[in-house]
């Protein structure tokens, strides 16, 4: 079979497995949402089961999973009990919110990382690649809660940046030209505690790969042809170094939805995660499986991408040498 | 080998911190409970050497009274640390019972070495009590995973076959997860409001159970490069069965595989049940967890005014540095 269409069952496989996790979850929960309604002796039980009826919870766990696989079909993920509405265009408009957030924080990320690695491969072993090295490590081991905790720390004291939420209280009034720029200065310091939680994988997986290169006899070639330093890095080291890089890339794209939560949950960006979080406290249980599912999806798509990106840029899996794990 | 030696002061590091943190009740002044109402947010005591009477060779500390500005020392009285003090009550793993700490002050003093929180609770006697709960939050979770993942791993890659193809089918399913949210969403799922003992056993099978995949994955190929190994063929020769030389043999394999991959998920997973605590979902007051601890911070004003209460993020740093430079040295470096 082709590799892309081998790749896409697998995707959907995953998906699949994913939902059905969920739905065995659920079955495994003790209590519901109705469970607070339960102690309100002005509400009658005749009420409660009626409302379980009505959302479908009285239902064997097989009937429940194929009237939401029947309903996800269709393009509607279910009922959010807590917002009484439907659940698709919740996650929507902050889902939205979060993209926005992770696709600037991994474009910063990966635009300040790849020439960090390729800088600290080419000086290897000297000073600079020891500052990056030490700077990496660092950042690898600090948990990202510490990492947003001190950011935020420092962003409240100094009031450099607007902390908290995604605009100010006066946006309304603002020019369109204000609008963008009070939204700007609001992503600041979300998107700086991401860039540095993830920017020392990338700078290290380029640094490797790039080193891996470097001792190969072309490049010793066109060391010898006179290709200056700068050319002979970017234009013939990178590509053909790129292959773990490319896989890593896919991974961040991958995580663009889920990866950010608890950076909006700490800044009080309003993004997917603290709905999510909101819901699982509430217990608005399609509300979550909704959201794990979507982010689920980006993470497949993601992964998908990164395999096609890969068949693109590296023959040796076009021809079915190495397969791209 | 320096490497070696490097390895062994890691170690000893690490094994002095958990010991710190095992003997809380010991090293801490204070019950991680026993508020002072009237001492809130008071900043970390200060332990002076010269005082009114001259200077002194054992350090002291005054009691703090709040006035309208905030707090301030009462000059009048000095308390000089003591060692071995009696105090409240505590038990070292529920064995054995003791009222002696390794230091205090004399009432009315307190000696708050990391300040008090909103109720006035020791933050230094809670940061110990707490790591009780985090690592070994951190410690138990990472056992769960690998003993999963090493069944998992070697049944996998010993039988190979169909049973290798599904099982490492489901590892994908498990790697791809977005991982956060689906801790998030199966704590969801699980009671909200059961007692800390049970929360805490809640969250090391979840953390646990969910990360199994990837060191399965690596399990799994030890066990495929032992599993071809001449002597394990010689053993089947001698008639060995399944379980023999999977125990005598293969396993012993997997044991490096298994040491490096505790390394790296321990601080992963002490983190974790912090971050959960952070949400809310992990233990709940008035039992003290790292995380939970830093939950105080998610209102910017206490996060500016008391920067005391950011010591549990310290001891996150220090234990996540302190096990990945672990986990560096004894990864064997390829290149």
């Amino acid at each position: 079979m082709k590799y892309p269409v081998r790749r896409a069952i697998r995707a959907v496989l995953l998906l699949f497995g994913v939902s059905v996790l969920c739905f065995l979850f659920t079955e495994m929960a003790p209590g519901s949402f109705f469970d607070e309604m339960r102690l309100n002796p002005q509400i009658s039980p005749e009420t409660i089961s009626a409302l379980r009826a009505r959302y479908g919870l009285d239902q064997p766990l097989l009937v429940r999973y194929g009237r939401w696989l029947m309903a996800v079909a269709h393009g509607d993920l279910g009922f959010s009990i807590a917002y009484n509405a439907p659940v698709a265009p919740l996650l929507w408009s902050r889902a939205l919110n979060t993209l926005l957030l992770a696709a600037t924080a991994m474009l910063l990320t990966w635009v300040i990382g790849i020439p960090l690695g390729v800088w600290s491969a080419a000086y290897r072993g000297r000073w600079f690649d020891r500052a990056v090295e030490t700077c990496n490590s660092l950042l690898i081991s600090i948990p990202e809660i510490v990492i947003a905790l001190g950011l935020l720390a420092l962003a409240v004291r100094s009031r450099a940046v607007p902390v908290g939420g995604i605009m100010s209280l006066g946006h309304e009034e603002l020019s369109t030209l204000g609008k963008v720029q009070d939204f700007l200065r609001h992503l600041m310091l979300p998107t700086a505690i991401l860039v540095l939680a993830g920017v020392a994988i990338v700078v290290r997986h380029v640094r490797s790969s790039i080193v891996e290169v470097l001792d190969t006899p072309f490049v010793r070639a066109g060391r010898g042809l006179g290709i200056g330093q700068a050319r002979l890095l970017f234009r013939h080291v990178l590509p053909v170094a790129a292959s773990p890089a490319i896989s890593l890339f896919g991974f961040s794209i991958a995580s663009l939805l889920s990866g950010s939560l608890l950076v909006e949950v700490a800044t009080g960006w309003p993004g997917l995660g603290p709905l999510l979080l909101e819901a699982t406290l509430a217990r608005d249980l399609y509300l979550v499986i909704g959201g794990i599912v979507f982010s689920a999806l980006f993470l497949v798509v993601g992964n998908f991408i990164a395999d096609l990106l890969l068949l693109a840029s590296d023959p040796r899996i076009r021809t079915g040498g190495v397969d791209a794990e | 080998m320096r490497n070696k030696g490097r390895i062994r002061f890691l170690v000893l590091f690490m094994a002095g911190l958990h010991a710190v943190v095992l003997f809380a009740g010991f090293f801490a002044p204070y019950d991680a409970k026993d508020q002072d109402r009237d001492l809130p947010y008071a900043p970390p005591t200060r332990l002076h050497f010269k005082g009114a009477s001259g200077l002194h060779l054992r350090p002291f500390a005054y009691a703090a009274t709040a006035d309208a500005d905030g707090y301030r020392e009462d000059r009048t009285q000095e308390y000089s640390l003591r060692f071995f003090v009696k105090g409240s009550s505590y038990s070292v793993l529920g064995i054995f019972q003791s009222d002696r700490h390794l230091f205090g002050v004399d009432s009315p003093a307190r000696i708050m070495l990391l300040g008090a929180d909103a109720f006035g609770r020791d933050e230094f006697s809670r940061l110990l009590f707490g790591g009780q709960i985090s690592l070994a939050a951190g410690l138990l979770a990472t056992l769960v995973t690998l003993a999963t993942a090493a069944v998992i791993g070697t049944i996998s890659g010993f039988y190979g076959g169909w049973i290798d193809e599904s099982l490492m089918g489901v590892s994908e399913l498990f790697l791809s997860l977005p991982w956060l949210y689906f801790l998030m969403g199966v704590r969801a799922f699980l009671p909200l409001h059961v007692s800390p003992v049970g929360t805490f056993l809640l969250l090391i099978g979840v953390i646990g159970l969910i990360g199994w995949a990837r060191p399965a994955r690596l399990v799994r190929g030890a066990v495929l490069s032992a599993r071809t190994r001449n002597y394990v063929s010689a053993a089947r020769g001698f008639g060995g069965s399944d379980l023999h030389i999977l125990t005598r043999h293969i396993l012993p394999e997997t044991f490096g595989v298994l040491l490096t991959q505790a390394a790296l998920l321990i601080p992963l997973y002490v983190a974790a049940e912090a971050t959960l605590s952070f949400f809310g979902l992990g233990v709940s007051e008035p039992v003290p967890s790292w995380g939970n601890m830093l939950a105080a911070l998610q209102h910017y004003s206490v996060l500016v005014s008391y920067g005391w209460l950011l010591a549990p993020a310290a001891a996150l740093v220090v234990t996540s540095v302190i096990y990945g430079m672990l986990a560096d040295a004894l990864q064997p470096r390829g290149s």
